[in-house]
């Protein structure tokens, strides 16, 4: 019952590689997992590729399906046609270690960024109570495998290795709003930090994000605007406006709000990402802070508010005319190299 | 040798990122030790999350009737009484503080009405008692698990400036060989998946948190890692293993289709009124009540459906059995030719609740059918047939401390590696709970264990070349045989010789085909270079997987009864006289799997009282019978 089918994939390592074309066999009701073990098994024994659960659950099998990102257990084969050529790729945003393997190690230093939750105090185990609306919220987000599919979509890193460093990427997004929104956290600075530390602002909203997520995360709208949301309403309080314009600016330059962070500038880019694990003392937010004038641009104007956009969406980074998945026959693969791609 | 191996030193080296890995490096930690954690894939993606259901502890939020000593007895009752009772009295004491702890941690259980976390039911326990998330509590568990280690590396951070200062995480690092300096563990060798290069951990404990062996079965609910790694290496240094012939057959596991062959169809399911259906529609389960459960059971529909609104004045529907009567029954329906065509009955939920309802209380159950297999819950019944799901055997060790028994000191085991807390059957959501529990205590004493030590263990040079040799004797033979062929047979030997119904005969003919196995997986060869070889990696994996194989058939073969996880065709009763004995497995000089009987620990006065004379008549022997008589004064 099972039919030779065609499919490509991405062999090599960090110093390069190429597609290499394969025949396989596929029978009915199998994944695109199923084919990349057949590979192993009969025609290529060391094609590294990451798997544990098979069940959509552990998030380790990402990779680029066609050209978009997915989990390899959740590709269904009946989702092909049957002379359909299946092209199978690294995660792109991510140095290659060898075949479809990535080095992912770049998620594990943001979360180890990233605050913990805060036991509150007083509370002995045992004694926590708490509303079943109230834990749904952060639930949604605790929902996540970290299969980082929404860090390699996410176009303020993909191809820009030099945001990496001030940015921390929807799946560290998810994680202040969840803590955020946790009803016993006891840190009250979540919305500040993700602001301040984890490169929110650089965030336009384009749901790249959320379109990829294999758990259905709204990531987007629950939690990234949200926290914009909240953030922008401090930001560009009318009051505040307006005592900014009544009050001499001098009089305010002072007593920036994040100390710790990027020199008082009260743009919506980040500051300076380091620290991050209570050690970035003073990040504190207060309601006690004064006024803080939004930013001029390098132009002599106002930042322009993302959340003022028409489209709820907001421009694809890969204009309008794109559609996906790309047709096979225009796939082509070069896996960035660091320091060698930098004309971007 | 010019082989470049990286070394390092440490306290504790926890073999095993899984729920009670990460326990126990949390607990060596909170101790002061400088700690290891291996993690064979990335961080975070242990087979744990697959762990649908819940945990288990006797909290009460639900049925305040509830306490340690209900869930005792009902861990007893499941483990068919082989149970190591002390391993069971500390685990339904202790579970409770477990969980709570995880909401310090930053965990978010599903909430009661007054806002404490939430109980569901189980099968085989008498009250609802698994605190839950949705059907993705082994995830929840996981994650906390991982967040706090975090967040005491973000503690040392701040006062070491370093994150790796007391705690470190190896990801896809798998370890080879335990050092031994004498009788004492010295440290334990391995490779990074990643780079293929060795590295050697110099530490005086060990503790094995490496999970299960189901990857040696055809269909199996088990993740590629689950190559019984932690039970060889025990073997290898010199522990022993009991309870083997114990595996779990997961009754209600997907048959189709293939892309979710061997997926779990969670127990809740049926807690939450899911139903089984031969292909002639029929509720089957009322049939295969057995008598030690007759009484707890309900005998009409009627009375089932009234139980899911009443359980305090209706019995609970026979679909609630423990797993092994479950699994059993599904079987013999099959057999008898009442089956559907991919060789499973029928799981029926959508006739029993609205969508709406299903889809909240089974999300992920829901989601994961839709997009896997395009099987919508909510309007069709599953196919659904018994899957190897957890291995009951494994490290026989000290109840209280988690340290091997054998002739190794400062070896620890917790959760599924471990043996004895089960008996012959699991009761569900008990391994989450068992693995905080003991995950916990094996952290705590061994670095007690290291503590205590007057002086550090030493390698030895020529144990690390062996080692190294060892390793790389895949990759010098790259004509040799196919792991991933080899893989394939043992699976098939097991599968169909060693699977959820034995005979005597197909149990030595598995003996035989093991015995060929293993001389092919001596040539076994590995294609390729050392970075990231999936085939070479297998290939070292396979020599675990035929050890902890033969154990189970030898076993198998030895208990002529059946009970629990461990079902003879040809010996269909349970009896009294091998409730009494432990099979114990250990390694000869040869390399020979070597069993050996022991009796099993004799439970204390102020246990067995718990339990009435009508239920211990079914288990125990007249001697023991009439002890208890003794002990309680009560007349025939």
């Amino acid at each position: 019952m099972g039919t030779k089918r065609h499919f490509r994939v991405w062999r090599g390592d960090s110093s390069g590689g190429e597609i290499q074309d394969f025949d396989v066999e596929v029978n009915d009701g199998e994944v695109v997992l199923d084919i990349i073990h057949r590979l192993q098994a009969t025609q290529t024994p060391d094609l590294a590729c990451r798997w544990n659960c098979k069940a959509g659950k552990c998030g380790s099998c990402s990779m680029e399906i066609n050209g978009t990102p997915k989990l390899g257990c959740m590709t269904r084969m009946s989702t092909f046609t049957d002379d359909e050529t299946v092209t199978i790729t690294p995660l792109r945003t991510f140095p290659v270690i060898r075949d479809l393997v990535t080095d992912v190690s770049f998620n594990y230093e943001k979360a180890r960024e990233t605050p913990a939750f805060a036991p509150p105090e007083g509370l002995a185990p045992g004694q926590y109570r708490m509303r079943q609306v109230d834990v749904e919220r952060s639930q949604e987000f605790r929902k996540c495998i970290e299969c980082f599919l929404c860090q390699n979509t996410c176009h303020v890193v993909r191809d820009h290795e030099e945001n990496k460093e001030a940015f921390a990427g929807p799946r560290y997004f998810i994680r202040a709003a969840e803590l955020d929104m946790h009803p016993l956290d006891a840190k009250s600075d979540r919305k500040d930090y993700a602001q301040a530390q984890q490169g929110l602002g650089y965030c336009n909203i384009t749901k790249c994000c959320t379109e990829v997520c294999p758990e259905h995360i709204k990531i987007t709208d629950n939690a990234i605007i949200p926290m914009k949301e909240r953030v922008v309403d401090r930001r560009y309080d009318p009051l505040v406006w307006l005592g900014r314009k009544i009050f001499r600016r001098d009089q305010l330059e002072h007593a920036p709000a994040y100390p710790a962070a990027g020199q008082g500038s009260g743009n919506l880019a980040p500051g300076d990402p380091a620290g991050g694990t209570g050690v970035a003392a003073g990040t504190r937010f207060s309601s006690a802070r004064p006024p803080a004038a939004p930013d001029l641009g390098p132009d002599g104007k106002l930042d322009v508010a993302e959340l003022l956009s028409q489209r709820a969406g907001g421009p694809s980074p890969f204009g309008d005319e794109q559609t996906f998945p790309l047709p096979n026959e225009h796939i082509t693969y070069h896996h960035p190299e660091i320091g060698k791609d930098e004309e971007h | 040798m010019t082989t470049r191996i990286e070394r390092h030193h440490y306290d504790v080296v926890v073999i095993g990122a899984g729920g009670a890995g990460l326990r126990a490096a949390i607990e060596a930690r909170l101790a002061g030790k400088r700690t290891a954690i291996i993690s064979k894939s990335l961080f975070g993606k242990a087979h744990t999350v697959m762990a649908e259901g819940g945990a288990a502890a006797a909290m009460g939020n639900v049925n305040s009737r509830d306490n340690w000593m209900v869930h005792f007895g009902d861990t007893m009752r499941g483990g068919k009484f082989l149970n190591n009772f002390r391993m069971a009295e500390l685990h339904a004491k202790e579970a409770p503080d477990r969980i709570w702890e995880l909401e310090t941690y930053g965990a978010l259980f599903d909430r009661t009405k007054d806002g404490k976390i939430s109980q569901r039911n189980f099968g085989g326990h008498e009250y609802p008692r698994l605190a839950h998330v949705g059907d993705r509590t082994g995830l929840e568990l996981i994650r906390t698990l991982q967040q706090k280690i975090v967040s005491l590396q973000q503690e040392d951070y701040a006062a070491t400036g370093s994150y790796d200062a007391k705690i470190r995480v190896f990801a896809e690092t798998t370890i080879t060989e335990l050092v031994l300096d004498g009788d004492r563990i010295a440290g334990a060798f391995g490779y990074y998946r990643e780079s293929g290069e060795f590295i050697l951990l110099e530490a005086p404990a060990v503790v094995l948190a490496t999970g299960g062996v189901g990857r040696s079965y055809k269909v199996t609910s088990n993740s590629w890692e689950y190559t019984g790694d932690g039970h060889a290496l025990a073997l290898r240094a010199g522990a022993t293993l009991i309870n083997m012939e114990f595996l779990q057959f997961h009754p209600t596991g997907m048959v189709w289709p293939p892309s979710v062959k061997g997926i779990l169809v969670t127990e809740s399911v049926r807690g939450d009124g899911g139903v089984l259906k031969n292909s002639e529609g029929k509720r089957f389960m009322f049939d295969y009540v057995p008598d030690v459960f007759r009484r707890q059971y309900a005998e009409t529909e009627a009375e089932a459906d009234r139980w899911y609104s009443d359980p305090d004045h209706n019995r609970r529907p026979p679909e609630l059995l423990p797993r092994d009567e479950v699994a059993r029954a599904i079987n013999s329906e099959v057999k008898a030719g009442r089956g559907t065509p991919a060789g499973g009955v029928l799981l029926d939920i959508a006739s029993r609740l609205p969508a709406e309802e299903i889809k909240r209380r089974l999300p992920s159950m829901y989601h994961q059918f839709k997009e896997l297999a395009d099987v919508d819950i909510t309007k069709e019944p599953m196919e659904v047939g018994p899957t190897c799901h957890y291995v009951m055997g494994g490290v026989e060790v000290d109840p209280d401390s988690g340290a091997a028994f054998g002739h190794v000191a400062g070896l620890f085991a917790a959760g599924e590696v471990s043996g004895g807390m089960h008996g012959s059957n699991r009761l569900g959501g008990n391994s989450l709970s068992d693995l905080l529990v003991f995950g916990k205590r094996a952290g705590e004493h061994a670095a007690a264990y290291a503590d205590a030590l007057p002086t550090r263990p030493k390698v030895a040079t020529a144990d690390v070349e062996s080692a190294v040799d060892i390793a790389l004797a895949p990759l010098n033979r790259q004509s040799g045989e196919n792991p991933y062929t080899l893989q394939q047979d043992l699976q098939a030997v097991m599968g169909d010789l060693v699977g959820i119904i034995r005979r005597e005969g197909e149990l030595a003919d598995a003996l035989k085909r093991l015995q060929e196995l293993k001389l092919r997986v001596a040539n076994v060869g590995a294609f390729g270079g050392r970075k990231y070889n999936p085939g070479w990696h297998l290939a070292l994996d396979l020599r675990n997987m035929l050890v902890v194989s033969e154990c189970t058939a030898k076993a198998a073969l030895e208990r002529d009864e059946s009970r629990g996880g461990h079902t003879r065709e040809d010996h269909p009763k349970m009896d009294p006289k091998w409730r009494l004995v432990n099979l114990v497995c250990s390694l000869d000089d040869v390399g020979d799997v070597h069993l050996d009987h022991k009796p099993v620990p004799k439970m204390p006065d102020e246990l067995i009282k718990l339990f009435d004379r009508t239920e211990l008549s079914k288990y125990l022997t007249d001697e023991e019978l009439a002890a208890y008589d003794a002990l309680t004064g009560e007349a025939k």
